[in-house]
């Protein structure tokens, strides 16, 4: 274990339940492990109740119901009057795929408080295209229907080099749609993203003409929808505080049961992330090696040991430090403190050089054929 | 958009005022976020339920707690909640 510190334990707050890895669209960037196709099973219904219920208890309090597609589940439902009962604010970060609006006033009587949906692109054809479904049309219906229904809605539209000259029309399109918020998420690239990195990832001009275009916008719709700017950390000379700090507050559950501190911490070598099934919340959160790892300060080498900054960002992203440097324990490539910040200035130049090429490389798409590839 | 002290006030219907017994404080949730919230400002947040005004909240809570001079705390913390959407007007 590298950093243990019991009498600091801070309980969990938030709780991400994937419900599945079935997903209908097949975004590029999709936050799910490239070997997804490995992990086909699925808690049953009983073990997600139980895993809601001691995560409460704990004082979780933020449930997201995510994927893949959510929706998959036929239980989902259920699920959603489980987590009313006990008090939790309900999430539901889907596609919209499949959304009818029956299921909308089912979830809403089960007690569901808001609704994320996913748009790709501001049109049709970029849309369908990155989802690699067609979706674009019920995507905006589904929109509306939340609408509706008096849910507030999030909608959440990740953004990368295909789309980012969007954002005029994307920022038009959530003001219409009348989302409460609009989520523009800079593409995170790990997984999917990290394999079609120089495909996604803008160019320094882009992304800070893109950011100027709505910093205004934010202002021309101050009271009426909020967007949170996922900044996209390559371009910063600054680490995230990934995940508040690792076992502060984040606890994600994948389909089968896997307890991970962020949704990417399967990647990481020799974690052994304990399972649902064998342990209690309380017990994988408290006393598991994987939660106590990266626990404090204990575990940082330099330059972060001797930072300031350390119990601001925590050392950055245990992940990107991972596939970075080949080193989990080292600071997060992105800060500028680091030894290894080249490689994230290679990395830029890289997708600088295949954007001004012209011949670009295909994307390639989240879905089980290519996932068994890896 | 600031308080006006003869329009009733309720809570947001996109945000939620709960009890967390595990913080052992009240919070305001809504989508992926939540404020954690003192005491005074769970009392004043209670009674913006579509039946007191501001006027009245002030009243109200001075009885309450038996004081006075809790008029400019009171619509400063108002103001902030109407400017974040935690309640409305009217």
């Amino acid at each position: 274990m590298a950093g243990s510190n019991k009498a600091n334990i801070t309980p969990p707050r938030w709780l991400l339940a994937e419900l599945s890895y079935k997903c209908p669209l097949q975004c590029p960037y999709c936050s799910n492990p490239l070997d997804y196709a490995k992990y086909p099973d699925e808690l049953n219904t009983e073990d997600w109740k139980r895993v809601l219920s001691q995560a409460r208890k704990m004082g979780a309090v933020q449930l997201g119901f995510s994927g893949g597609e959510p929706l998959t589940r036929q239980d989902l439902v259920e699920l959603v009057s489980h987590a009313r009962e006990l008090g939790y604010y309900s999430n539901l970060i889907t596609s919209g795929y499949g959304l009818t609006e029956q299921k909308i006033v089912d979830l809403k009587q089960a007690g569901l408080d808001h609704i994320q949906i996913s748009i790709q692109a501001s049109t049709q054809e970029l849309n369908d295209h990155i989802a690699g479904t067609q979706t674009y049309q019920q995507k905006q219906e589904v929109a509306r229907l939340i609408k509706k229904h008096g849910y507030p809605m999030v909608l959440c539209v990740v953004i990368h080099r295909a789309n980012i000259h969007q954002m005029p029309q994307i920022l038009e399109m959530a003001e219409n749609l009348g989302a409460d918020y609009l989520e523009l998420a800079n593409t995170q690239y790990y997984g999917w993203a990290h394999i079609n990195r120089d495909v996604l990832l803008p160019t320094r001009e882009q992304f800070e003409e893109a950011e100027k275009i709505a910093q205004a916008y934010k202002e021309k719709v101050a009271g009426k929808m909020k967007i949170y700017y996922v900044v996209p950390d390559y371009y910063e000379s600054r680490p995230k505080a990934c995940m508040n700090g690792w076992g502060t507050t984040f606890l994600t559950i994948a389909p089968d049961g896997t307890a991970l501190p962020c949704h990417s911490a399967r990647e990481l070598p020799g974690l052994d992330c304990p399972n649902v099934k064998d342990y209690s919340i309380e017990q994988i959160w408290n006393e598991s090696k994987t939660f106590n790892f990266f626990r404090g300060t204990e575990w940082m080498q330099e330059p972060c040991r001797s930072c300031d900054e350390k119990l601001k960002d925590f050392g950055g992203c245990r992940c990107q430090a991972y596939l970075f440097n080949g080193d989990m324990y080292s600071t997060d490539p992105v800060c500028s403190k680091s030894p290894e910040r080249h490689r994230i200035d290679e990395a830029i130049t890289s997708a600088r050089a295949t954007a001004m090429a012209g011949n670009e490389k295909p994307l390639v798409f989240r879905n089980s054929k290519n996932s068994r590839q890896f | 958009m600031t308080i006006n002290p003869e329009q009733t006030l309720q809570f947001s219907p996109l945000h939620r005022l709960q009890w967390e017994e595990a913080q052992q404080k009240y919070v305001i949730l809504y989508p992926e976020g939540m404020v954690e919230l003192n005491q005074s400002s769970a009392e004043i947040l209670k009674l913006c339920d579509g039946a007191h005004n501001s006027a009245q909240i002030v009243a109200e809570l001075e009885a309450k707690f038996e004081t006075s001079g809790l008029s400019n705390d009171i619509h400063n913390f108002l103001n902030i909640a109407l400017q974040n959407g935690w309640i409305k007007q009217g």
